[in-house]
């Protein structure tokens, strides 16, 4: 045994050390300084999905709105719209929920915001109700005549339209859609008996068209109404003579 | 001739033992049986498109983007919407829709229409996913619950998954530079809730659950509908599935 030790090579030996050397560094970066999620792909998933699970959330649910909102739920529960979650159209609410004062919802009140779902487009199932929002009562938000926790499909005015359908459909579509006939009309009972023999009244002043229209009208109804000067404007006419009510028009 | 008989016998009682060791310890690796069966008890997560519910509103694309920090460009979807329109003549259009694009309201006169529809896409969450298969570095994962995931952290952001997902459901997060899919909203559904665009469709044309509840929305969508799944020849098997699907769907 001696005798081999002897005889072995220095250089050799030198070179063996210097190989154990680098392995044992090997070792050591392997074992100790290289961390143990990088060698193992089941802790980098494991990771991965704590941090998918950890990642904030936006949208509440429909039940926590519930929890405060509940009469509007209630509301909301019978209608048409009850498959609606509240965020389809309030936006996310997760914010609100944790601070209700600090955020608040978004309320969408412009006119492009419905007809996104009820737009009239050939590919969305039939029976879906749709409208044209051009012609649909121009103008207005929609929110103004649906009530959107618990919007109603269209219904026919019974009184006068059985007779009078154009004018009805035709109101429909314009600025006066709101108005009852009777707003305008006093229609005596007679006339669904004889209607040729007894005629409903017209408007025969132009201070009745004023009670909106005029500068310094109160009608609440009519707030955003076009607003004219009843002194200035057209002073010889009846209002009807150069606007017709049923679809008035303002050119400017 | 007593020693060649009794080695052979000996031989072939040794190939047998061993092929019967083999079976026993599974030493040739399977991969069917992998994915297949999800064990009961385990949560195995599924999607539930209504074709003919879906009215193209994109409130779910708008919720998506909302709840997972989808860039705003109009290009980048985890879920998107695609318009079918069939001509009489044959031919198929399929364009994604936009979502708040103020286009002219459209009227019934276009008579050349025989059919139209709008079709929800998302990531199909396969049982035997390619995008998995192909990762280069392991960053695409399958959860236990069957959603497929992306490590962010270890994500190149070499692209191969986009590539490979035959539901061109992947695309390159242009802040992070790396893959980003669909994830189910994880987060979500692993707190009870539903997935962003499940909770806020205003009919109800998707559905979400667990494939393993035997009493769910989801099993009932399955058992209430024919139910098809997008591109059956590949094999991924799909957990995304599509009731009342036109067969010109792709």
């Amino acid at each position: 045994m001696g005798k081999f030790f002897e005889k072995f090579p220095d250089p050799l030996a030198r070179l063996i050390v210097v190989f154990l050397a680098l392995f044992a560094v090997g070792v050591i970066v392997v074992v100790v300084l290289i961390p143990k999620p990088m060698k193992a792909v089941e802790m980098q998933w494991a990771d991965a999905v704590k941090r998918e699970q950890g990642r904030p959330i936006k949208y509440a649910g429909f039940h926590a709105c519930a929890e405060c909102h509940d009469k509007l739920y209630e509301m909301k529960k019978k209608g048409y719209h009850r498959d609606l979650s509240c965020e389809t159209c309030h936006g996310p609410a997760k914010a609100h929920t944790e601070d209700p004062d600090k955020t608040k919802p978004v309320t969408p009140v412009e006119r492009t915001f419905c007809p996104q779902c009820h737009a009239y487009n050939p590919s969305r199932p039939r029976g879906f109700p749709q409208i044209n929002p051009v012609a649909h009562n121009p103008l207005k938000p929609c929110a103004s005549c649906h009530n959107p926790h618990d919007p109603k499909p269209p219904t026919t005015p019974k009184e006068c339209s059985a007779c009078h359908g154009e004018i009805a459909r035709m109101k429909a579509v314009s600025h006066h859609v709101q108005l009852e006939c009777t707003t305008c009309h006093e229609a005596p009972q007679q006339h669904k008996v004889s209607p040729r023999a007894i005629k409903p009244t017209k408007p025969q002043t132009r201070e009745f068209c004023g009670k909106c229209h005029a500068k310094d009208a109160k009608d609440k109804l009519a707030k955003n109404a076009p607003k004219i000067d009843l002194a200035e404007h057209g002073e010889k006419y009846v209002c009807w003579q150069c606007h017709y009510p049923h679809s008035p028009e303002v050119e400017q | 001739m007593n020693d060649r008989r009794s080695f052979l016998r000996g031989f072939l009682s040794v190939l047998l033992s061993g092929g019967a060791i083999g079976g026993i310890l599974k030493i040739l690796p399977s991969k069917a049986d992998a994915r297949e069966a999800p064990p009961k008890g385990q949560k195995w997560y599924g999607f539930g498109v209504s074709v003919d519910k879906c009215i193209g509103c994109a409130r779910c694309m708008e919720s998506c983007k909302n709840e997972n920090n989808v860039p705003r460009e109009p290009f980048f979807f985890r879920t998107w919407v695609e318009r079918y329109i069939t001509r009489k003549n044959g031919a198929t259009t399929v364009k994604a829709i936009e979502p708040n694009s103020e286009s002219l309201p459209e009227t019934a006169s276009d008579k050349s229409i025989l059919r139209s529809f709008f079709v929800p896409k998302l990531c199909n969450q396969c049982a035997s996913p390619a995008c998995v298969q192909v990762c280069p570095v392991g960053a695409t994962f399958q959860t236990k619950d069957g959603v497929v995931l992306v490590n962010e952290k270890t994500c190149i952001g070499c692209r191969y998954c986009i590539q490979a997902c035959p539901y061109g459901a992947r695309y390159l997060h242009p802040v992070t530079r790396t893959a980003d899919k669909c994830t189910f909203c994880y987060h979500r559904i692993s707190r009870g809730l539903l997935p962003a665009c499940v909770e806020v469709c205003p009919t109800q044309a998707r559905v979400f659950g667990d494939l393993n509840a035997a009493a769910s929305p989801m099993s009932r969508f399955l058992r209430m509908n024919k139910i098809h799944v997008l591109k059956p020849g590949l094999n991924t098997e799909p957990k995304v599935y599509y009731a009342n699907l036109d067969g010109e769907v792709r």
